[in-house]
């Protein structure tokens, strides 16, 4: 088991040693690429609904123009999505020719199902692949998350999910309390902000039973901890784990409003944006409503902190997204240019600088220019560059991480609810090393 | 019923209509084949497939191998399920018997004349033609803790702030406090339907002797809408027992599994964990349950017929 599992350091140490291969051994893209090679042809799109696929979707005539291709494009929301998804692959015979992956998720089941397709041959194929994509263009994170066990290219990475910490300024400022660095701090300053006589809390972030595990990991990571280790080992009973419960139970129960239990990520953006809460852990990808004067009461008046830095690592728990296209599609090069038009610079462009998510493309968050035309505060991308440096996979990537968030989760609801944290780690995670066990032999 | 009599003439009608069937068959037949089709096409295959899938231990994806009733031997030491079975009945009674109570009461309310009854009886059944998702997406807002319109109300007549779905123990009367309040118009329809149909002599000689209107309600008016009072019941029941929309959408049958009844257990086990084996057993169980629960619900109300007859 342990050799079918990948770490984060495995991934990482991987990708970037393909990565380095890349700039070594790759042939220089030929000009002469044709998109219209497969014009008056059609292509099946199906995406997960999100401001990614929006913006997709929002520029798709420029690929129909471009390829001749038809496009029939549909989004679907992440659930139902899924399931679509497990159901037609294993059917054999999907509707689609393009599909939207969450990494976090369906890496591991997609690759070891066989149902997406290996993308090497049209990658290296000049005619066929345009000359901005190329693997050294994608980050680390990216690559580890888009390519398979033998470090072929399965998917395309298209964008990334830094969590990070939106903090109210205005609180900060009254109580005259610096940002803080360190999770000492951290935990020092959201007891401080909290003042339930005001309806004022220093912390809030996902409680609800599954969402709340990334919350977990994001402390879990700082005690210098994976929740699977190198050797295919849970380490969510291990002494920084059952740290790491502690202090997610102590901010949520003494320092976040009332009901935290049930909360999403939702209803913590609503306590947040109501000027109600001084700190919100979660993805970058929640920004944009935040300073929408609309909406918000504190629109102009949100910080963007990177995570603060644990006893043993500073780590920013990250999530991706990519597309890939199905084994079974019989329109795989339609698709592959499909694939390149959406993750290409231009759309990556787009994609940060109105605020709907952080491409994994390095060069265009490296472009100054895109400085100029961001939407969001500067602040914002500040924190996206910071966040790239002290990233580390959010979830373990096996097949049963619905499983592992569900159980994981129950244990830290219960933990909100008064339970002893070493009693419910452990419970958790023998009720989950089974199933673990299980899915690696299937 | 009119005993020997009655039986004998239904017997009559039976033979007659079986020897009407036997003369029609050989031409007629044929114009069952497409209703028949239909049954096995999206009733009878189903659930033969669902039977045959929960025999095996099969994750999409994967492949499948024949495991016996092992899957329905699994069931006895899940905890999870256990718990989700316990949850189910607990929330099927309270989201039965509170409907049927307020229906009753209001479809007694609403049979009286007063002014701008229409209009009131109009808005009254408005919930019941809501759309599940949305009205939990409109709770979901008015249970927020600190934000929600709920504790606001509460706290105009000095009543603390309540956690609503956000917590262990309130999720479960929340959940049953919004089926109540969508569902008692759909019992309210049902027992005005009775109150309308029922006779005038049994109130007039109430009223000579001197009744109240405890006493009338109590002895006349009661026992002659029992039977429209088993219909609301077994249909508020079978409702209850099957609900899955309003629960998901405001809790996903959270927090931890406090609100996860065995519909929403299945749901996660055969779709977001995939196990198509074991969630295809739980499907099966489920279904039993829903069947026995039915039939005892009808015996139920046959019983209530019969009493009535032998009043």
């Amino acid at each position: 088991m342990s050799e079918l599992i990948l770490n984060r350091r495995g991934f990482l140490a991987g990708a970037t040693g393909l990565a380095a291969a890349s700039f070594a051994g790759r042939p220089a893209f030929a000009d002469g690429m044709n998109w219209k090679a497969y014009s008056g042809t059609s292509l099946e799109v199906t995406l997960v609904k999100s401001p990614r696929a929006d913006i997709i979707q929002k520029f798709l005539p420029e690929f129909e123009a471009m390829t001749g291709i038809k496009v029939g494009f549909e989004q679907i929301p992440e659930q139902q999505a899924r399931q679509k998804q497990v159901i037609e692959l294993t059917s054999g015979h999907p509707s689609f020719d393009v599909i939207h992956e969450s990494f976090h998720v369906q890496k591991r089941l997609f690759e070891k199902s066989g149902w997406v397709a290996d993308l090497e041959d049209m990658l290296h194929n000049p005619t066929l692949t345009a000359p901005y994509t190329t693997e050294s263009d994608f980050s680390p994170a990216g690559l580890a998350y888009s390519r398979n066990q033998v470090g072929h290219l399965r998917a395309l990475p298209q964008s990334v999910d830094y969590w990070v910490i939106y903090y109210n300024k205005q609180m900060f400022d009254a109580k005259g309390i610096a940002y803080p660095d360190t999770f000492e701090q951290f935990i020092k300053a959201a007891e401080a902000l909290t003042d339930p006589s005001k309806n004022q809390y220093g912390f809030v972030a996902r409680g609800q039973r599954n969402a709340n595990v990334p919350v977990f990991t994001s402390f879990l990571l700082g005690y210098g901890v994976d929740s699977i280790n190198a050797k295919g080992e849970l380490m969510t009973a291990s002494p920084e784990a059952i740290e790491a419960a502690k202090m997610y139970q102590h901010l949520l129960t003494k320092c976040a409003p009332p009901g935290t239990i049930g909360f999403n990520w939702a209803e913590c953006q609503a306590s947040f944006m109501q000027g109600q809460v001084a700190m919100w852990l979660d993805g970058i990808g929640f920004a944009p409503p935040l300073e929408d004067k609309k909406r918000s009461r504190i629109a102009g008046h949100v910080g963007y902190g990177l995570m603060p830095k644990g006893p043993v690592r500073r780590a920013s728990a990250t999530f991706g997204d990519g597309l890939s296209i199905p084994a079974a599609s019989t329109k795989k090069e339609q698709a592959w240019l499909f694939l390149q038009w959406a993750c290409s610079p231009k759309l990556c462009r787009d994609l940060v600088t109105t605020g709907s998510g952080v491409p994994f493309r390095i060069s265009t968050l490296n472009d100054p220019s895109i400085r100029k035309e961001l939407t969001m505060p500067q602040e914002w991308l500040d924190v996206v560059n910071a966040s790239a440096k002290v990233s580390a996979l959010g979830l373990p990537v096996i097949i049963p991480v619905t499983e592992f968030r569900d159980t994981i989760g129950v244990a830290l609801t219960n933990l909100l609810s008064g339970g002893d944290a070493a009693t419910e780690m452990k419970k958790a995670t023998d009720t989950f090393r089974p199933v673990l066990e299980q899915s690696e032999k299937a | 019923m009119t005993g020997s009599n009655g039986n004998s003439a239904t017997a009559g009608a039976n033979a007659s209509a079986a020897g009407g069937a036997a003369r029609l068959m050989p031409g007629y037949w044929p114009f069952v084949v497409p209703a028949l089709v239909i049954v096995v096409a999206v009733i009878i295959f189903p659930w033969a497939f669902t039977l045959w899938m929960s025999l095996h231990d099969w994750k999409l994806g994967f492949a499948r191998s024949f495991v016996g009733l092992a899957n329905y031997a699994k069931m006895f030491g899940d905890e999870r399920f256990l718990q989700a079975t316990v949850r189910t009945i607990f929330y099927t009674v309270l989201a039965t018997v509170l409907p049927v109570v307020l229906g009753v009461f209001a479809a007694v309310t609403f049979h009286e004349r007063f002014p701008l009854r229409g209009l009131l009886r109009g808005i009254f059944i408005m919930p019941m033609m809501a759309t599940p998702v949305a009205i939990a997406l409109v709770w979901v807002m008015m249970f927020h803790p600190q934000l929600g319109v709920l504790n606001y109300l509460l706290s105009l007549v000095g009543i603390p702030p309540q956690l609503w779905v956000f917590s262990i123990n309130g999720v479960i009367p929340s959940l049953v406090m919004i089926e109540t309040w969508q569902w008692t118009p759909l019992v309210m329809l049902i027992v005005l339907g009775g109150l309308a149909s029922l006779p005038t002599e049994p109130y007039e000689s109430a009223l000579i002797d001197g009744a109240g209107k405890f006493a009338v309600f109590r002895h006349i008016t009661l026992p002659l809408i029992l039977p429209f009072v088993m219909v609301a019941t077994i249909l508020r029941t079978i409702d209850a027992v099957k609900s899955f929309d309003i629960i998901f959408a405001i809790t996903q049958g959270g927090p931890g599994t406090a609100s996860e009844t065995i519909n929403l257990y299945l749901y996660s086990v055969a779709f977001p964990y995939r196990n198509i084996g074991y969630g295809s057993a739980l499907a099966v169980v489920f279904f039993i349950l829903v069947v026995a629960l039915s039939l005892a619900m009808l015996w139920l109300r046959q019983r209530s017929r019969w009493m009535l007859a032998g009043e």
